[in-house]
């Protein structure tokens, strides 16, 4: 939707607490999670991302979310769903060269990115080329592996937190 | 300017030392010199000799030769078509690849093809939007957008290997050119977008049309507080604009061109007014010229490329030199010695 897009980006930093915030509980919430096939949980979040996000961000479900690092504004929605920034045809109001009605997704990028702290660093980031197999899986429950199985490669193997489980 | 090395026309120059290329484009930009590029509409045709006749148009004034790839999203002779015809008389095309046509499997294809052609340089490009364009209905691909091209093609040429890791048994030996657009929005964030650029590989950057020298001396300027100034060579868009009416349409269809309210009114109350328009494109090719931090001007003249010679001649910004064309050197080519050529 628009016009909720639209206010996201305008609440991009309240949304970016909020994110961290959910972040932080999936994390938590992972060993319970792995009780369950990871292919029932993959789904179940998915379907509940896809609500949400579709809702919030018109997130396209590409697998690889970077709304964090976008001011809150999802690239996907740009009709040539660029990753690293607005292409030359943005119009002088800002809007898009494919879709005049629509503001350019990176015009929002930026606006979100300086409400964000560390935003526009954010942006300086190079993203690389959308990995098409992803399309439809969930990235909260990516973004919440990739956070586990980096703690547990800064915590030495063998140390006793792993003894413990 | 000519290379003590001068190879025979069609073949490539020996690579220099801190140089990626065999091509003379790069030669031109880092030997600090002045460089013009021109651009070719490539034709609706498939006889070589009208690739051969637009070049010839330049002939004397241009180091590099853009070929455009489905400029505006219309049909034309592929930009790879253009480059190959070109290279084979000794020009120095830019091959132009946008990411609206073609996935990252066709586009790596591409790269290794060109260069086995002799094309040393790519501009990577995100592309215009097939709306745009004659045909409509076309499903847009853009798998890529511009700056992941330029890690990929980066990745071909400096770590040999395909992005799927699969080793080359030779690497591309390719200049890489990105796009920028300084007259376009968010203005702030145009400089560090370019940096993006620069960091994924561009090595040197042609712009979009920059009317307004104000917006592109703040750019510039943003680009040197940022410390990028010197990382990149930078070939500013110019063109000459044929009547008021002909730069108002341009200003209200093509997406991302500003031109400012007075040279419009200047246009308009000129007698010939494409007379005006050139005159008004040898003045700021010479108060490009003048500005630090670029290194050449990018003639964009659609269909008024017969003009390109008289506005880079009269803004005198080659300063005496003649840029090379075929049988510019008609006492016959300088030696070339067998291990320069295994060099190369």
């Amino acid at each position: 939707m628009y016009r909720m897009r639209l206010w996201s980006v305008r609440h991009a930093r309240g949304l970016n607490q909020l994110y961290r915030g959910l972040e932080n509980v999936l994390v938590m919430l992972q060993p319970l999670l792995r009780r369950f096939s990871e292919h029932r949980v993959e789904r179940s979040l998915a379907a509940v991302e896809r609500q949400i996000k579709g809702f919030m961000f018109g997130c396209q479900m590409c697998g690889q979310c970077v709304l964090s690092s976008t001011g809150m504004s999802c690239p996907m929605n740009c009709p040539k769903q660029l990753r690293n920034g607005p292409c030359g045809g943005v119009r002088a109001n800002g809007y898009c060269e494919v879709s005049p009605e629509m503001k350019c997704v990176w015009v929002s990028a930026w606006e979100g990115s300086q409400r964000i702290p560390g935003g526009i660093d954010a942006l300086r980031g190079v993203q690389f080329a959308v990995d098409h197999r992803l399309q439809g899986s969930s990235s909260w429950l990516r973004a919440v592996n990739e956070r586990v199985s980096a703690a547990a490669r800064s915590t030495r193997p063998g140390a006793s937190r792993a003894g413990a489980r | 300017m000519k290379f003590v090395d001068e190879p025979i026309a069609g073949h490539p120059l020996p690579i220099l030392p801190g140089h990626v290329s065999p091509g003379r484009f790069e030669r031109v930009l880092r030997a600090g010199v002045f460089a013009v590029t021109a651009e070719l509409a490539p034709p609706d045709s498939a006889d070589p000799e009208e690739v051969y006749a637009r070049a010839r148009i330049f002939d004397g004034y241009v180091d590099a030769i853009n070929a455009t790839d489905g400029s505006g999203a219309n049909c034309h002779m592929s930009s790879m078509g253009v480059c190959s015809l070109l290279t084979r008389v000794g020009y120095a095309p830019i091959l132009q690849i946008s990411c609206r046509d073609r996935n990252r499997i066709g586009i790596q294809g591409d790269i290794l093809g060109a260069s086995a052609m002799g094309v040393c340089n790519i501009l990577c490009l995100t592309g215009d939007g097939v709306q745009a364009g004659d045909h409509p209905q076309a499903k847009p691909v853009f798998d890529l957008d511009s700056v992941s091209l330029l890690g990929l093609a980066r990745t071909l040429r400096d770590e040999q290997r395909f992005q799927s890791g699969r080793k080359l048994t030779k690497a591309p030996r390719v200049f890489l050119g990105a796009a920028e657009n300084p007259s376009g929005p968010p203005y702030d964030w145009r400089a560090m977008r370019l940096i993006k650029k620069i960091d994924a590989g561009a090595q040197f950057i042609q712009t979009q049309f920059c009317y307004d020298t104000l917006l592109l001396k703040s750019f510039l300027q943003k680009l040197e507080d940022l410390g990028a100034a010197d990382r990149v060579f930078l070939l500013v868009g110019v063109g000459p604009l044929r009547s008021a009416k002909a730069a108002e349409w341009m200003r209200q269809n093509v997406p991302g061109i500003h031109i400012p309210d007075a040279l419009i009114t200047r246009l308009r109350g000129a007698e010939d007014p494409a007379r005006e328009g050139r005159n008004i494109c040898i003045e700021l090719i010479q108060q490009v010229h003048a500005m630090k931090g670029v290194h050449g001007v990018h003639v964009m003249a659609y269909r008024q490329e017969e003009s390109v010679a008289e506005v880079i001649d009269k803004s005198s910004v080659l300063a005496g030199r003649t840029p090379w064309y075929p049988g510019r050197d008609c006492q016959g080519p300088a030696e070339v010695s067998t291990a320069d050529r295994a060099a190369s």
